[in-house]
């Protein structure tokens, strides 16, 4: 180890190092065989596994059934619900929690840590501890004209809501965090300089946190595209329904062989594989944002 | 809101970071002095507007929760909410034949997790920090499963237990009829089922808290332990792993934490029937299920409250006076 350490030179080829591979390579093919499996399951037409039995050579492998459940069940209309969800969502929350997270971080009132207290808890609760109520209360909220729905229950609006909420907890706890690492003299020159409160937060503190920001955004994107839990419980009508909860329907109702059902899962799966694959960085760093500073 | 703006509390104020010694006497920054009157309307309004939909949606909702779990509710007029004391914890505890293993099978899949993919996960990535060769593909592959859906996870798991056309029976020649094993079915059988598909994730998760853990580690410690003669296992053992402890102390939290909002998997899955019952399933079933009986709803949500709260505060309280110190 030392030696390698002082030629900065790879470790030479021990066997414990051949070892450690052959358990890697294992283990991770391992990993990835369900979702492998799922592609295999995909690829195949029903007529053929259900005469050959499912682990069986392939006489010929198709996306049809990537094709047919696409199109049969509408699921770019659903990927559109998912979009006017997580957009909005997304950018809401981020725009809300780094306002609270600014407003903890660089000004020295007495209720800040209690307020960010209150939002790092409710971001740790169970969603399920609040669900009942909140059920109740968003078929309460009457909006005429806003919502399809006519009320907060079954509309976008209403998940937006709620991801934001929840969400922002997160956010704005490591956001400041971020923020209190930035040098106060920053701030401190403007508002000698007289710009207001805003500008400090708009045009100064708010790029700096630029690497942070990609990182939640990045997070939050596939936390809340892949949001199962709210969408089941506070949205009714099918057509309503984003890409997750749309999936769970339509397997039930539509979808009858379970080629289709994979090919649709992994559809499904796509647009946050994409995500990840591209700012694999972001992503990873975001999840670790929040942890390191337990 | 505006109250706490015109109150100032430097003792609280936290260090951007540490310096090199405390010598600062925290020279009071003047803010307050220089703020105006608009600047005030303006930053009660930047945290104001997130608090009031924050608390809104989240803390009164489980307030909400608490008070409605002493009551009974149709849920269709408030003159139909009637207070009924602890009736519901009552019935709960005594009647309900879900309650119990439900809880029970939050404290399984809580210790399932502990031992099982936690440990996975920190070995993995202690082998992953050698800076080996492909390092980034083998964590790709186990990390996979954490960015697809938990749903579509559930999904992909059904393909691998179905009894007649999945991987593992058609594998161990368990498809044929009088031979079935029914992983999804079977009320013995699905818990386990879930969990593998459950652990097959948080091992990844669990992977990158302890990757990112291990970045933070002093490189001089390693050198000096090595120097010392101490081998592998010794030097994780007695220097590494104590280095960990703020990461183990959010492994932690993340697993009882995850372990009580378990749902989608089993939902989609079985929908939480017999077997996989968990008390997230039981709330949920409330509400969509045809029964609407809030009181009785809420009062399982209290249950999962109150847990939730005793892991939760002793972990912010922790966090924070530490950071206060920082």
């Amino acid at each position: 180890m030392s030696t390698a350490v002082v030629t900065k030179q790879r470790t030479p080829v021990r066997p414990a190092r051949i070892l450690l591979h052959v358990f890697l390579v294992t283990t991770s093919l391992a990993w990835l065989a369900p979702l492998v499996w799922a592609i295999f399951a995909a690829l195949r037409p029903y007529s053929e596994t259900s005469d050959k039995g499912y682990v069986s050579w392939p006489d010929k492998l198709t996306f049809d059934n990537f094709k047919n459940a696409f199109e049969q069940s509408d699921m770019l209309h659903y990927f559109g619900n998912t979009l006017i969800i997580a957009v909005p969502a997304v950018l809401l929350t981020l725009l809300l929690s780094s306002m609270v997270a600014f407003y903890v971080s660089r000004f020295d009132f007495r209720l800040n840590i209690a307020l960010l207290l209150v939002f790092t808890a409710g971001n740790l609760l169970p969603q399920q501890v609040i669900i009942t109520p909140l059920y109740r209360m968003y078929l309460l909220i009457d909006l005429p004209g806003v919502t399809a729905s006519g009320k907060l229950y079954d509309s976008a609006l209403g998940l937006v809501l709620i991801h934001v909420a929840f969400q922002s907890g997160f956010c704005a706890f490591v956001l400041s965090n971020y923020m209190r690492m930035l040098p106060h003299e920053l701030t401190e020159a403007a508002l000698v300089d007289g710009a207001s409160v805003w500008r400090q937060y708009w045009q100064i503190v708010l790029p700096l946190c630029k690497p942070a920001m990609a990182a939640l955004a990045t997070l939050l994107s596939i936390w809340i595209y892949n949001d199962f839990f709210w969408a089941i419980v506070l949205i009714s009508t099918g057509e309503n329904m984003p890409i997750t909860s749309a999936l769970n329907n339509l397997s039930g109702q539509y979808f009858t062989d379970p080629n289709l059902v994979a090919a649709g899962a992994l559809l499904t799966a796509i647009p946050t594989l994409i995500v990840y694959f591209v700012l694999q960085r972001q992503f990873v760093s975001g999840l670790t944002l929040g942890a390191n500073k337990g | 809101m505006s109250a706490d703006i015109t109150t100032t509390s430097p003792e609280t104020a936290p260090q951007p970071s540490p310096g090199p010694a405390p010598v600062d006497k925290r020279v009071p920054r003047g803010h307050k002095r220089l703020l105006t009157r608009r600047d005030r309307v303006t930053l009660a309004f930047m945290a104001g507007v997130p608090t009031v939909l924050h608390v809104a949606l989240v803390w009164v909702t489980a307030i909400a929760s608490i008070f409605l779990a002493f009551t009974s509710w149709d849920g269709i007029g408030f003159d139909s909410i009637k207070w009924v004391g602890l009736d519901n914890f009552k019935q709960l505890f005594s009647d309900n034949p879900q309650f119990w293993p439900a809880v029970e099978h939050n404290i399984i899949w809580f210790v399932v997790l502990i031992l099982i993919p936690t440990p996975m996960g920190l070995f993995l990535a202690v082998q992953l920090d050698k800076k080996i060769r492909f390092s980034r593909v083998y964590q790709t592959a186990y990390f996979l499963p954490v960015v697809v859906s938990l749903a579509v996870t559930g999904f992909v798991w059904q393909l691998v237990y179905n009894p007649d056309t999945g991987l593992i029976n058609s594998l161990i020649g368990a498809n044929k009829p009088g031979h079935y094993i029914d992983w999804i079915g079977d009320p013995h059988l699905n818990l386990w089922a879930v969990l593998v598909a459950a652990s097959w994730r948080h091992t990844g998760y669990m992977m990158i808290l302890y990757l990112a853990g291990l970045k933070g580690v002093d490189p001089s410690l390693r050198e000096a332990s090595s120097l010392d003669g101490a081998n592998e296992w010794q030097t994780f053992k007695n220097v590494i792993f104590p280095t960990l402890r703020p990461t183990n102390t959010v492994v932690l939290v993340v697993t009882i934490i995850e372990a009580l909002r378990a749902f989608d998997l089993v939902f989609v899955f079985n929908k939480g029937a017999q077997g996989t019952e968990l008390l997230s399933i039981l709330i949920t079933n409330n509400i969509i299920g045809e029964s609407s009986r809030i009181g009785y709803g809420s009062a399982i949500a209290v249950v999962l409250l109150v847990i939730s709260l005793a892991v939760i505060i002793p972990y912010l309280i922790a966090t924070f006076r530490k950071e206060r110190r920082a």
